[in-house]
């Protein structure tokens, strides 16, 4: 395929957010999480853990706590506020203040009708939960002190509050307090400190298991009121649980430790918690665990998400056997002007405008050239408002951007003549164009495309004098998904729209109307485009399926049938990380430019129905690794066909985390 | 005329079940024509060097798995290929330690033989007669494999030439008491078969040699009547149309050898080149039966050229490279210089006295000498010794020089007044000496209490066996004990220095534990524990720095004094534990060990840690930009 030129750029300071609190629905296999910048994410178990969902942050906003009531998500928070979020439109629905002061824990009954939260002035308050929204029924009886976690018994007639030294079991019809355990403090200098039980679990058996801010898991009878058994986990905080028949402590030191409810030798009946096994997969403190049926979610400081398979509930040497670490949001932050040579990296509180540098020497495979001038920040701006960005989009040809929040769309006019820049906030924007999911320009940059609600895309014409309103597309389905993809064809013709529910919608853009649907594959896409020149539709799908849509003949294209027939080879379906960005290499219209977190590669049409190749994946090439390129947040062809790459290394993520409680020494 | 030349042993022999197999499954040249590859016929390979007789690697499939062709040597890539289990490639190089972790693929149909010459590609000959290049075959190890063989009909010869710039295959098969010949080139997929033309019924040829000359392919081969033929093939043969009958094979009958009695059993004819052709295990014509020798026949004039009687049991194998024949006979593999000079009638007849080389002047001159060596007083011996030794080159001498220690150390033996000590040392000097060449020269030397030529022998031998290494042993210990000059160790321990002095050498001698075990037996405690406090005298000094190098003397490793005192407390440890004057040594021993592995694990904890910092790779730094070029395929 000859020869590129790469601009590898490694200056996107991209931060992920810390992982603050987790929920896991396992009737929907959804995973909620929610980042310390008040950013909540939705994750489908289902479908290779792809990141369907993503609910921008606010300022001031921070979820310490999430639970979901059947397929309703809720969130409590330090600000004193219970929000429920839309999880159609990615916002939150309503935000209801709890009047109890900052809220440490929000949890509800095995039965859904009721939320109880813990507020920091010692009272537990209940919620009725309603069709459209929750109401405060009363108040459990107040305490002294901050009620830091909660957990309903399942039979939802007892809740256990752990709070500062000691636990309180509540009546939770009387709301009266039954039973007061007293959790002892951390020996030594922490005497004198008040130990904080972080996390408490109430089983049905009326054990209640705690884990505290000295380092223990602590098993209590719930009945009488006693403590049956201690384990010292750490000499740091055991910050989280999560509860079953086993169950998860997470600690400060990066270390998640499963017990289990087992009788300790095999002839013996009576069954206790065992503590089994330890796994570390963190740096820095894990803030957040989640039991599914045959994984441990963890996350924390380190702003990964882990999920580690329990051995025993899967086959082993499989796909779902491996560890998966989610460093990196499956969409991209970053938008590339092509034909300008500029790139836009989005961050959640500002947007800023790159040039790249520019070489004139040429030179063989493996050398670096002479830069002659240097890449060059153009623009930061600033987002107006307190919520944070949502998504973003450079036009191809440099001379517009866009961004949105849940609650404005801004429109800017750039103009640069090679040493100036200018910009200009575009004043009126057609009031249909309130806030977007994703946004995206055509190729000759005339046009703004908006994705809405239920799934519903505007269009926007440009033009320097004006910008004017042409038309709402609407997909036939009465979808209310968002969507999280969008890509224009090069020529104008086409545009395709993908959502939630697995759909892609394509629109002819001269006609302004559904053109097709492409048949619903049961695994969301994560990327797609438009061939340049034989208009087919090509999408990669969760599960690492490829599949090619001609839009003329709104079928299958034989490559893609043959493909299914044949099978992808099991080295790429075993890959973990979704390709983000696919592009096509104008110079061979049979080569596809894809990537994800740690490759790129290109996927040549011709060979992949070819018999499979030993030493090549079925004519996938992998490139990355000859070139120590890690970490890809972003793969892009320029018009001039040289490439850009955009690198963020974990390893420079990792520096700019805080220090954790524990540092690593030498050789343990 | 040709000759053959003394002797020496490569290696031993590691017998299989079945006696009438040599353990040796292959022999092949390697990078030079001083080393080969020599292929067991179970598990090892092992590289050798010819001229040291010495073992410079060895490697072996796990148990369980079984080499099933003779490992060869790629000599453009440096590399080893050898098939294990019929269907399992193995490709190293010489700096892979463990076998298992080397390069492997399976392949499809079984392997009958992998071939490699000089200047050709390696080739694969499958049992069912197909031939691949063994790089194409590699880059796709599961493609299927034709079989060109009939049914019945089984591969019992094969071999490689190089022809005109192409390479053959040659393989002969039987089918039904029938056999074929096969010519096929690789490259061009290109066959030829012949019908080889019936023996006496039931007999069907004990060995084939093949060789290239002038545009012709020259086949020999033996039957078990003493018959050799000659083929001559060539090398533009028609090509086999499918399915088209095989040619009748042209032959002249060579010679007839005389086989006695009876027919030959295990027997190999080779090509030495246009005249002359190495037999083995055919009688020799004026030696009685029942002795086995190696023959080089001239077969324009049909005479006998050379014989050497080989010692024990003969399996019918022999090759040959760069003027070097290797036989496995008895328990040993020896290696027998040759020399093939442009043979006309007369000096086939031995007649032709002008055209010979100067070497063969100086060993006509010292059999005249034969006399001196015989009768003459030690000091005129020394001088003829001298004057012979000084007046060529060392390599050339070799033959020469072991027939001379020979006779001076027979002639020794027999007359206790008659010993040359100087004139030995000399001999030993010259590294042309080996124990095998001449076995009583070192226990010659121990009578006489020669301790320095002994201490010579043990050093420049590399074949003394256990049991002279032991005699020696014990003659040091039992002189040692004798006189009273000591040296104190750190501990007290009074040590003699003669044995100190002496000691040395036998530590550093090669010996299999097996074979050392039982002769290290025979030591009384008194000496054992002697030979221990030496042992742990030299251990602790020599693990301190300080002491390597002691008086110039070659020094044993560590790892070498360590593995003596493991021999000796596994031969004598429960006489050792009760004997009272022990025990204070073996305490100390003990204390010593667990010192040490207390060291070594903590050792051991650290190593992982040390090797990943040789894994970390100097990372190029990368800064927050650049512009590369890359080539993507």
């Amino acid at each position: 395929m000859g020869e590129f030129k790469v601009h590898r750029v490694r200056f996107f300071d991209y931060m992920p957010s810390a992982i603050r609190a987790m929920a896991f629905n396992s009737r929907t296999e959804r995973l909620a999480l929610s980042r310390a910048d008040g950013a909540l994410e939705v994750f489908n178990f289902a479908d290779s853990y792809f990141q369907e969902k993503v609910i921008p942050g606010q300022d001031g906003r921070a979820v310490e706590a999430l639970c979901w009531v059947r397929g309703r998500l809720f969130s409590a928070g330090l600000n004193g506020e219970i929000t429920e979020y839309d999880l159609e439109n990615l916002r939150p629905k309503y935000t209801m203040e709890a009047y109890g002061g900052p809220v440490w824990t929000i949890c509800s009954n095995s039965q859904g009708t009721h939320l109880a939260i813990g507020c920091e002035d010692g009272t537990v308050k209940i919620f009725e939960v309603l069709e459209e929204t929750i109401r405060f029924q009363r108040n459990l009886d107040r305490q002294k002190g901050r009620i830091i976690s909660l957990s309903w018994h399942p039979s939802g007639a007892l809740i256990a509050a752990g709070m500062m030294d000691m636990i309180k079991v509540f009546n939770a019809e009387s709301g009266h307090a039954t039973h007061r355990l007293l959790v002892e403090r951390g020996v030594g200098a922490s005497k004198s400190r008040e130990v904080v039980v972080w996390s408490v679990a109430f089983l049905s058996d009326h054990t209640i298991i705690s884990g505290d801010s000295a380092g223990k898991v602590q098993v209590w009878d719930g009945v009488t009121g006693t403590l049956v058994r201690t384990h010292l986990v750490t000499k740091w905080d055991v910050l989280a649980l999560s509860d079953e028949s086993s169950l998860l402590a997470g600690t400060s030191e990066g270390t998640v430790v499963q017990f289990q409810f087992i009788s300790s030798t095999v002839d013996q009946h009576d069954k206790e918690w065992v503590r089994t096994r330890t796994f570390k997969n963190h740096t820095h403190d894990v803030r957040a665990l989640a039991h599914t049926d045959t994984a441990v979610v963890s996350g924390g400081m380190d702003t990964q998400l882990v999920v580690r398979p329990l051995l025993e509930k899967v086959e082993k040497n499989t796909q779902e056997s491996a560890l998966r670490k989610i460093a990196f949001p499956h969409r991209s932050l970053v938008s590339c002007g092509k034909k300008a040579g500029m790139l836009l990296f989005q961050f959640h509180g500002h947007l800023e405008l790159w040039r790249l540098g520019e070489s004139d020497g040429h030179g063989k495979p493996g050398d670096s050239l002479p830069v002659k001038r240097k890449p060059e920040k153009l623009i930061q701006l600033k987002r107006k408002g307190d919520d944070h960005i949502c998504c973003s989009a450079l036009s191809p040809c440099g001379g517009w951007l866009a961004y949105s929040t849940i609650s404005s769309v801004r429109l800017y006019r750039l103009q640069y003549n090679g040493s100036n820049i200018s910009i200009t906030k575009v004043a009126k924007l057609p009031k249909v164009l309130r806030s977007a999911h994703q946004l995206c320009f055509s190729s000759d940059s005339s046009k703004l495309f908006a994705s809405t609600t239920h799934s519903s895309v505007i269009i926007i014409a440009l033009s320097q004098s004006e910008c004017k309103y042409l038309h709402t597309l609407r997909p036939k389905s009465g979808t209310r998904q968002p969507v999280h993809l969008m890509s224009a064809s090069e020529d104008g013709k086409w545009l395709a729209t993908a959502n939630s529910d697995c759909e892609i919608h394509v629109y002819s853009l001269h006609k302004l109307k559904l053109h097709c649907t492409v048949p619903v594959y049961s695994s969301c896409p994560t990327a797609m485009a438009i061939h340049p020149t034989t208009s087919n539709l090509v999408m990669v799908h969760a599960d690492q399926q490829i599949f090619e849509y001609s839009l003329v003949q709104k079928e299958y294209t034989e490559w893609s049938r043959k493909l299914q027939k044949q099978g992808l080879h099991h080295l790429w379906l075993a890959r973990d990380t979704p390709i983000t960005h696919l592009t096509f290499n104008p110079r061979n219209p049979a080569h596809i430019i894809m990537h994800d977190t740690y490759m790129f590669c290109i996927i040549d049409q011709n060979l992949i129905c070819k018999t499979f190749q030993v030493r090549s994946l079925f004519g996938v090439k992998l490139q990355t690794m000859a070139y120590h390129m890690e970490h890809l947040l972003c793969v892009s062809l320029l018009e001039d066909h040289s490439l850009v790459v955009v690198e963020r290394p974990l390893l420079d993520i990792a520096s700019q985390l805080p220090a954790p409680v524990r540092q690593k020494k030498f050789a343990t | 005329m040709a000759a053959l030349y003394e002797g020496y042993t490569l290696c031993g022999l590691v017998q299989a079940q079945n006696q009438s197999d040599s353990g040796i499954q292959g022999i092949e040249s390697e990078r030079d024509s001083d080393h080969v590859v020599v292929t067991d016929s179970t598990r090892s390979v092992t590289l050798y060097k010819v001229s040291d007789q010495k073992p410079l690697g060895s490697w072996t499939v796990k148990q369980g798995q079984t080499l099933t062709c003779s490992a060869v040597y790629n000599s453009h890539t440096k590399e080893y290929v050898a098939v294990s289990d019929n269907k399992v490639i193995r490709v190293w190089k010489e700096e892979d330690i463990i076998l298992d972790k080397a390069f492997k693929a399976t392949v499809s149909s079984d392997v009958w033989r992998v071939h490699s010459v000089p200047g050709g590609e390696p080739v694969v000959l499958f049992q069912r007669g197909a031939v691949r290049l063994l790089d194409s075959l590699l880059s796709a190890p599961q493609q299927p494999v034709e079989e060109v063989l009939a049914q019945e009909e089984a591969i019992r010869w094969s071999t490689t030439v190089i022809a005109e710039a192409a390479q053959f295959v040659i393989f002969q098969t039987e089918q039904k008491g029938d056999h074929f010949l096969y010519l096929q080139r690789p490259n061009l997929n290109a066959v030829q078969r012949y019908r080889l033309e019936r023996e006496e019924p039931g007999l069907s040829p004990l060995s084939f040699s093949a060789s290239y000359r002038d545009k012709h392919i020259n086949l020999l081969y033996l039957y078990p009547n003493g018959h050799v033929y000659q083929s001559v093939v060539s090398v533009r043969g028609p090509g086999m149309e499918e399915e088209a009958q095989a040619l009748p094979l042209p032959r002249n009958l060579l010679f007839a050898l005389p086989v006695g009695e009876g027919l030959l059993g295990a027997a190999s004819a080779l090509a030495l080149d246009e005249a002359h052709v190495a037999v083995v295990g055919v009688p020799h014509p004026s030696a009685g039966a029942g002795k086995d020798f190696l023959c080089i026949w001239n077969t324009n004039f049909q005479t006998l050229q050379a014989g050497k009687e080989m010692s024990g049991k003969i399996y019918g194998q022999l090759w040959s490279y760069s003027s070097k024949l290797f036989i496995p006979h008895g328990k040993s593999l020896s290696v027998i210089p040759y020399e093939c000079p442009k043979s006309s009638l007369a000096s086939a007849l031995g007649k032709l006295r002008q055209a010979r080389t100067e070497g063969e002047m100086r060993k006509i001159h010292t059999n005249n000498n034969t006399e001196i060596k015989r009768t003459a007083p030690v000091e005129e011996v020394q001088r003829e010794v001298e004057g012979l030794l000084s007046r060529s080159d060392i390599q050339e001498l070799q033959p020469s020089v072991g027939q001379l220690a020979s006779s001076l150390v027979s002639r020794s033996v027999a007359d206790p007044a008659f010993y040359t000590p100087g004139t030995l040392a000399q001999l030993v000097h010259t590294q042309c000496l080996c124990h095998s060449v001449c076995p009583d020269l070192l226990l010659l030397a121990l009578e006489r209490k020669d301790y320095f030529l002994c201490q010579l022998c043990l050093q420049l031998f590399p074949d003394v066996p256990e049991a002279v290494t032991c005699a020696c042993l014990k003659t040091f210990i039992r002189c040692s004990e004798k006189l009273s000059i000591v040296v104190v160790d750190a501990q007290g321990a009074v040590l003699p220095t003669v044995f100190f002095q002496h000691g040395l050498e036998v530590l550093q001698t090669a010996y299999s534990d097996t074979f050392l075990l039982p002769h290290l037996k025979d030591l009384s405690s008194q000496q054992v524990i002697l030979f221990l406090q030496y042992l742990q005298f030299l251990y602790l000094r020599y693990s301190q720095d300080t002491f390597t190098q002691t008086h110039g003397l070659r020094s044993p490793t560590l790892t070498q004094i360590m593995d003596w005192v493991c021999l000796l407390l596994d031969a004598h440890f429960t006489v050792l534990v009760m004997t009272p004057e022990a025990k204070g040594l073996l305490l100390n021993l003990h204390r010593f060990v667990k010192s040490q592995v207390r060291l070594f694990s903590e050792l051991g904890k650290i190593e992982g840690s040390l090797e990943e910092l040789q894994k970390i790779k100097v990372k190029k730094e990368v800064g927050q930009y650049s512009i590369e070029v890359i080539e993507l395929f």
